[in-house]
């Protein structure tokens, strides 16, 4: 009643509602797998929420006080105004430390579900024609995620985030030509310089995600515009989109997942302890942590630094610093490769049509190759970044490790590449529902011979249960866009 | 699941959300700590979304209804009339017009380039100068980071000590290490050491981390951050992991009271490499 009275008083003045309904009956895929962009745009919004909360607490400033806060131990030490802080906002402040360890948990999340989604998007080639717009947003925004999760976490001043941003500093030092004055023009002066921290803040508060913010909603936009594409079966063709509609089955749905994010950075954020600042200490000149990790999705990076060898050429007349290719060409030429994937796809199987039916990972034998490589590569590269911390508990000698990672890194993802390419191929080919349905037969023909790629899953299979019928709606004669109609469909694969 | 049960148990996981949530709003009074907080607001939420979940899954119709895509590209004839409308009154423009507001856009963008040298503080010189130089000059005094100045006989066989020019604790690139070898085994000349004394740059030239460990037996400087390994008895020689350079070494001498002072600025560039002249 009240519903009605509102969208009555409401529409006679803005006349939304064709538009609105249409949007009501938007048709979204059900598959597990769609799920992964949600979790990452919840636990944005869960990061926006906490962080709000723990901007008000927060003094980004390195000027030194006197820490008076409950933490007996640091009682009356000369420390910084934003470790202070954030050591009073963990101790003293009630919820706070709730806040900012759910907080942090989300930012592993946020990074974590932007990757797997980036795997979905790779491995069913959801990136082809006309995606390849939205690919590039989505790949700018992982880029953005980490950066931000970077600048947050140097924030509190602590004596771990320090030897962070030591390194990112001489990271910045290594760019030739340039570096040194990139990194004080960053910083406002050699390392470490006052302004470091406000400036940082500015960068993780208000500059990346407002950036975040607007290439999420470019994102969305793009989604809703192009539609979902859908995997392939039965009644599911390039021209419709089959699957839940947004109201009300889809959103309750989709609020749930909502929930369920910000229940699980919760439960970390209050149950599993993250980051203890009090127990890293301030950060001190001439001091670090030991052992010192970075967060996972910067990790890649300080584990490529670990393992590239002490290499200091002298090009031009000028020494190389051995920070250049690890830490500016490795990320560089990812994000670069990144970027230009469906292009340089487009290029080597000439599919340029455009596509709304996905593809199984198994149909593109090269991809998947591809894609396993690349990703037993940076996974080798995680590995890499607690080496000293794998030694310590195994009793392997450090260098040992290193050296072994040394030839495993290269030579390790061909391996997986191979297998990968194999085994995808005997799927395609063999028809098997899974790597478990597989025979020996079927790898040996992968092995030897091609086959073409067998037709999409017939009709024959058993239509799906119907749910709980619910009356149509009558078609109204001046809708803007038909209204979605409810077929029998088989399952998605 | 029958219809019936499927709201009870919807029901009840709304009931437990919202006991959940009380039971925050409790311990929040209480100041119960941080595990009830989060726990009972997660809890909360968890409880919540199964109710959601299971509330769709089982009493809202879900699947195969489809939708019909147009295709994203419209007629030929449209986009034609738009790149008409997008180029109206342009082919009047005349050459001269357009080639200088070309030139006035890229002054202006050049323009507000410009005072992005601002970023760089009035308290810092230039890069050049400032990774070049640290504090240390012939006859500033050693100090240990509790302020304590360093005589020869305060530096113990075995361990290492930190130290900055006296008065300056947070000077970063100043950072030394001072370390205590036999005098017989050193690999080089004693210049700059005192009785067995050595003092070395505590940045480690690979990423800049404070090489914090030192192995008495083996007489090496190991950084925390990379595994970089640098060999006290050559002369703080790179001798594995990732650091290329030596670590600079800081002359040291001992002035008329006794104390340890520096003989001059380390004899190469502090912390981690930068692109200069070799």
């Amino acid at each position: 009643m009240i519903t009605r009275w509102m969208v009555r008083r409401l529409d006679d003045r803005l006349g939304f509602s064709p538009v609105a309904r249409s949007g009501l009956n938007k048709v979204f895929p059900d598959h597990w797998t769609f799920m992964m962009g949600e979790i990452a745009l919840y636990s944005f919004t869960y990061l926006v929420l906490s962080g709000v909360f723990l901007t008000l607490f927060f003094d980004a400033s390195t000027t030194r006080t006197t820490y008076e806060g409950g933490y007996a131990p640091l009682a009356g030490s000369e420390v910084s105004a934003a470790y202070a802080s954030s050591v009073q906002l963990s101790m003293d402040v009630r919820f706070g430390l709730v806040a900012r360890q759910s907080h942090h948990w989300a930012a592993l999340l946020f990074t974590g579900a932007i990757v797997v989604h980036l795997c979905r998007i790779f491995f069913t080639g959801a990136f082809r024609r006309p995606r390849g717009v939205n690919w590039v947003v989505g790949v700018t925004l992982l880029v953005l995620a980490i950066a931000n999760g970077f600048a947050g976490y140097s924030l509190a001043d602590d004596l771990l985030s320090g030897t962070g941003l030591r390194v990112a500093n001489a990271v910045l030092l290594s760019i030739p030509v340039v570096g040194a004055w990139a990194e004080f023009l960053a910083f406002g002066g050699e390392f470490p310089a006052e302004a470091m921290i406000p400036r940082l803040y500015v960068v993780h508060i208000l500059v990346v995600p407002a950036l975040i913010v607007t290439l999420i909603t470019a994102h969305m936009v793009i989604l809703v515009r192009q539609k979902h594409s859908h995997f392939p079966g039965p009644g599911r063709t390039d021209t419709n989109v089959v699957g839940s509609r947004l109201w009300p089955g889809y959103a309750v749905r989709s609020l749930g997942l909502l929930f369920a994010v910000v229940a699980l950075c919760l439960l970390l954020g209050g149950l599993v302890q993250i980051n203890p600042i009090w127990l890293w200490g301030p950060f001190e000149p001439g001091s670090a942590t030991a052992p010192s990790q970075p967060d996972w999705y910067v990790g890649w990076l300080d584990g490529a630094l670990r393992l590239w060898p002490a290499w200091e050429p002298i090009v031009f007349g000028h020494r190389l610093p051995a920070l250049f290719v690890p830490a500016i060409v490795l990320p560089g030429l990812t994000f670069l490769g990144l970027y230009l994937y469906p292009l340089l796809e487009r290029l080597m199987t000439g599919d340029r049509a455009p596509h709304q039916v996905l593809q199984r990972p198994r149909e593109r034998p090269g991809r998947v190759a591809f894609g396993v490589a690349a990703l037993t590569f940076y996974g080798l590269l995680l590995t890499a970044f607690s080496i000293d911390v794998v030694s310590k508990f195994t009793g392997i000698p450090v260098y040992l490790l290193i050296y072994t990672f040394r030839v495993a890194v290269p030579a390790l993802p061909v391996v997986t590449g191979l297998v990968a390419f194999v085994l995808a191929r005997a799927l395609r080919d063999s028809g098997a529902d899974g790597f478990l349905a597989l025979t020996w037969a079927d790898v040996r023909g992968a092995l030897r011979r091609r086959k073409p790629v067998p037709e999409a899953p017939s009709a024959t299979e058993e239509p799906r249960e119907a749910a709980p019928e619910e009356p149509d709606e009558e078609r109204e004669p001046e809708q803007a866009e038909p209204e979605p109609v409810r077929v029998p469909a088989g399952p998605v694969p | 699941m029958k219809r019936r049960s499927a709201e009870a148990w919807v029901s009840a996981c709304f009931l437990g959300a919202a006991a959940a949530a009380v039971g925050f709003v409790v311990a929040y009074v209480v100041d119960a700590g941080p595990q009830v907080l989060g726990g009972l607001l997660g809890t909360a939420c968890a409880a919540l979304a199964v109710g959601l979940v299971l509330w769709a899954a089982q009493l809202l119709p879900s699947g195969t209804y489809v939708e019909e895509r147009r295709p994203m590209q419209p007629p030929e004839a449209t986009q034609t009339a738009f790149v008409e409308t997008l180029h109206r009154g342009s082919s009047g423009t005349p050459r001269l017009l357009r080639r200088t507001l070309l030139l006035a856009g890229l002054a202006l963008g050049a323009a507000v380039v410009v005072p992005l040298r601002s970023l760089l503080l009035p308290t810092s010189a230039p890069p050049a100068r400032a990774l070049r130089q640290t504090p240390w000059r012939r006859g500033v005094r050693l100090m240990t980071r509790e302020g304590d100045l360093v005589r020869a006989d305060d530096v113990p066989q075995g361990t290492d000590l930190t130290v900055f020019p006296e008065g300056m604790p947070r000077a970063d690139d100043a950072t030394a290490i001072v370390v205590r070898v036999d005098p017989r085994e050193l690999q080089q000349p004693a210049e700059g050491t005192v009785a067995g004394i050595l003092a070395f740059s505590k940045l480690c030239t690979h990423a800049g981390c404070p090489v914090g460990l030192y192995e008495q037996t083996t007489r090496q400087l190991f950084c925390p951050c990379h595994q970089s390994v640098f060999d006290v008895l050559s002369g703080a020689e790179a001798v594995a992991g990732p650091a290329a350079r030596a670590l600079p070494r800081l002359p040291l001498a001992v002035d008329g009271d006794g104390y340890l002072v520096a003989d001059g600025d380390f004899d190469g560039q502090v912390g981690p490499t930068f692109w200069r002249p070799e």
